[in-house]
């Protein structure tokens, strides 16, 4: 058990987790600023006999500090946001040198579908793998993302990457992992009964793991 | 019209006559009607904690049999160990309950009904007999969702926010008639909304009192007044969107499921249309209770009343424009996103001036800690962490992370525990005296108050923590990811914590039905407050007043220089008043 987030295992995952910290912080401020004011308040006005609260409806310099000081903070996070944001998620994010996998998601599981050896999707060498999402490390991936029945939503922690599967919909979400090993995807959706169990094995590999496995899975030997 | 209908109830006022069953079962006066809605609603408010309970002992205990779980058939526990599809039942319901049937009719229900009339010096709605009808469709509405529990396949199991095709198809839902039942169910309680909400309206702008100017309304009536043109604007958009639901459910259209031309996000943009609005009916009329409530245990003026009513205007309008930060993640164009984002990171201005001012009005004050006084503070300090965790989802970027899991079930608590369930036990404590003619016990209302603070923030705020790893919402079984393994004894600390905050709701609820036959007899304005329902005798009669007080001042004038006493009623008359035009429209 940790307190922190978990493993960066993308190219995005430290950017995301910056602007976590950086949020943390600047709420984190605010919320030492309010709940010691409030303490202070509490204990220094509390009521004592023959004493008279100070009578003022306010004050407009005081207003004008407090609204402004938020104000200004939240467009500059807006804006830093949005940066982010288009870059990760925006409709033209997706670098054009990614690799193409299909995910199909259903009630309660994932299938994958993987461009075999030639790289492209939607030829005869395309092959199905059945929760389990193989991917080369420092290459980035899109994921072509659909569903069967109802919402399920595509997450894996270690990405920080999160998209909704919706049926009649045909979403493409991109990562670059940064860490070989074994990870989880989960669904985020609640999709039905077994949603708790709609898990699926990232496996990150090496580029020569990465084809080692391709080799292999094409012929029909991936486990499925 | 008007006038005849205040001339009857000054009638009734003088010599009541009616049957029992007229004055306290189909009732006209707000003021029974506001305390029908408060029993009813007390009781599913317990309904939903015991929803709560089971889910917490599956979570921290899977697949072992629950304590009294026996009792349940086999299709929800068999031998006690709860079932999948059972505790998205529970999941569903507990969501469905709190805010439709607790949360929202003890903010509206009880208090737009029972303050409204008192403090803008009005002698009862403007519409008594549509008021009664509010209540019975809204109690009819909660017997549905109920019933839900006692039809084949159980209650509906898509959740609170109901996500089309999983609602729209029993086949993939598994639930058939509770997913129905759930639709007919918000049908009647948007009927209930919207009749009150009508009414609120009609009756704040056309029936207060002389002297009773806008900006001399106490802060929880603007509060609820705003709060009404939300539910009488949002509201039919969830009616339209639950029938159009309930077609797709039962005559075979397909509005939402993509196999015959529907769109899946369709329902997501009218669910949360409604939905965003409602999470501001959920708190707003909290925020003006408590403005009352700590002006009064401060003796102070509120600091900076005109910011805090433009400040509940701006939440309430920015409330309408924020709606897609539901739907970050769904697939809607990410450009409509960064829209979203900005006008979400924007509310926090509002809310960050209504946090500061109730902060500057117990500056300098001279505070008296009664009971409601310490839930109105914790209702800040609880607001403000769950206000500040809100920008983390509203940053797309880290809502990417941290959507749709336990992050975000901790920030929806911070809100509506820590910030609703706070302002309403301060509410429910503060108004007694004036509902029952009783004060309820001081000491175990401070006994209360500090085991709940204690073990509620035990409960919810490792959530957080939960949330950070990657826990994701509404899992029945979090150990079957490995990276969620060793969060287990977290799980089972916040289970302890909610079973041990649950324990404590039963003091209130002692305290509560106590003080109801034994309490202390209430003077007529025990915390020497200067709202115009403190001219009243406690309880008060149908019809409130014979004639309905002059108003000279504003509601928040304690400690004024101008009297020795630290408060200075809106109804007293000193020599320097001069008697108002009367109110325009007012017609009593």
């Amino acid at each position: 058990m940790h307190w922190w987030l978990p493993l960066k295992g993308s190219t995005f995952a430290g950017e995301i987790d910056g602007l976590f910290l950086a949020i943390l912080i600047i709420t984190g401020i605010a919320f030492v600023i309010v709940e010691l004011g409030l303490l202070w308040f509490v204990v220094k006005y509390r009521a004592r006999p023959g004493r008279k609260a100070y009578y003022t409806h306010g004050s407009t310099r005081a207003e004008v500090i407090w609204t402004a000081i938020p104000a200004v903070t939240m467009v500059a996070l807006g804006l830093i946001s949005n940066h982010y944001w288009v870059k990760i998620k925006g409709r033209n994010s997706v670098p054009p040198n990614a690799y193409p996998i299909a995910i199909h998601a259903k009630q309660f599981e994932w299938q994958v579908t993987y461009p075999g050896p030639d790289g492209r999707l939607g030829t005869a060498d395309d092959f199905e793998v059945r929760n389990q999402l193989h991917v080369p490390v420092g290459r980035p991936v899109v994921i072509h993302l659909t569903s069967e029945d109802v919402i399920h939503s595509f997450f894996v922690p270690v990405f920080r990457v999160k998209q909704d599967a919706v049926p009649g919909m045909n979403i493409n979400v991109w990562f670059q992992a940064t860490v070989p090993g074994t990870y989880e995807l989960g669904c985020a959706e609640l999709c039905g009964l077994g949603h708790y169990r709609m898990r699926a094995q990232v496996f990150v590999h090496t580029q020569e793991e990465f084809d080692a496995w391709m080799k292999q899975a094409a012929k029909g030997g991936a486990t499925s | 019209m008007t006038t005849v209908a205040a001339t009857s109830h000054v009638a009734h006022a003088h010599h009541d006559d009616r049957s029992f069953v007229r004055k306290y079962i189909f009732s006209t006066d707000h003021k029974i009607i506001g305390i029908q809605f408060l029993f009813v609603s007390l009781f599913f408010l317990l309904v939903g904690g015991l929803l709560a309970m089971q889910m917490r002992w599956q979570l921290a205990f899977p697949g072992k049999p629950m304590p009294g779980g026996g009792i349940l058939p086999d299709t929800m526990a068999p031998g006690g160990v709860l079932l999948p599809e059972y505790y998205i039942q529970l999941v569903t319901m507990h969501g469905t309950f709190m805010v439709f049937f607790a949360i929202m009719p003890l903010l509206v229900g009880v208090y737009a009904n029972f303050l409204i009339p008192l403090k803008i010096g009005a002698h009862d709605m403007a519409f008594p007999r549509i008021n009664m009808a509010s209540f019975w469709s809204a109690l009819l509405a909660g017997l549905i969702m109920l019933a839900g529990f006692f039809v084949p396949d159980g209650a509906p199991r898509a959740g609170w926010t109901s996500y089309a095709p999983l609602s729209a198809r029993p086949d993939l839902s598994g639930a058939s008639y509770g997913q129905m039942l759930w639709c007919i169910s918000l049908v009647f309680l948007g009927l209930s909304s919207i009749l009150g909400s009508l009414n609120y309206i009609t009756t704040i702008i056309n029936n207060r009192a002389p002297g009773m100017t806008w900006f001399r309304m106490p802060l929880s009536v603007w509060a609820l007044f705003i709060t009404a043109i939300l539910g009488l604007l949002a509201l039919p958009v969830l009616s339209g969107a639950v029938i159009m639901l309930l077609f797709d459910q039962t005559i075979g259209t397909h509005f939402f499921d993509p196999v015959a031309g529907g769109q899946a996000l369709l329902w997501q943009h009218l669910f949360w249309f409604f939905g965003h609005p409602e999470v501001y009916i959920l708190i707003l009329p909290a925020m003006g209770m408590v403005s009352d409530i700590i002006a009064n245990g401060s003796r102070k003026p509120i600091f900076g009343y005109h910011s805090m009513v433009f400040a509940i205007v701006a939440i309430a309008f920015l409330g309408w424009i924020v709606w897609g930060h539901h739907m970050f993640m769904s697939g809607m164009n990410p450009t409509l996103g960064s829209s979203f984002m900005v006008s979400t990171l924007i509310i926090a201005v509002p809310s960050a001036i209504k946090t500061f001012n109730w902060m500057g009005t117990m500056w300098r004050g001279n505070l008296r800690f009664h009971v409601p006084m310490l839930n109105a503070v914790a209702f800040v300090a609880m607001f403000v962490i769950g206000g500040l965790s809100g920008i983390f989802m509203a940053a797309t970027p880290v809502d990417m992370f941290i959507h749709d899991t336990a992050f975000i079930v901790a920030h929806l608590h911070y809100v509506l525990f820590g910030g609703s369930l706070f302002a309403l036990f301060g509410a429910i404590t503060y108004w007694y005296p004036k509902m029952f003619g009783k004060l309820m016990s001081e000491r175990w209302g401070k006994v209360h108050f500090w085991l709940t603070f204690l073990f509620y923030n035990c409960t919810f705020f490792p959530m957080h923590i939960l949330g950070m790893a990657g826990e994701m919402r509404r899992i029945y079984d979090p150990s079957q990811y490995t990276f969620l393994q060793p969060y287990q004894p977290m799980r089972v600390f916040i289970t302890v914590s909610a079973y041990l905050l649950f324990a404590t709701q039963l003091i209130f609820f002692v305290n509560f039905w106590w003080s109801l036959f034994k309490g202390k007899k209430a003077p007529q304005n025990p915390w020497e407050d200067n709202g115009l329902e403190w001219s009243l005798p406690a309880p008060a009669p149908h019809g409130n007043w014979e004639t309905v007080p002059t108003v000279y001042r504003g509601p928040y004038e304690f400690s004024s220089p101008q009297v020795p006493e630290d408060y200075l009623p809106q109804y007293r008359k000193l020599p320097t008043d001069r008697e108002p035009a009367r109110a325009p429209v007012a017609g009593h």
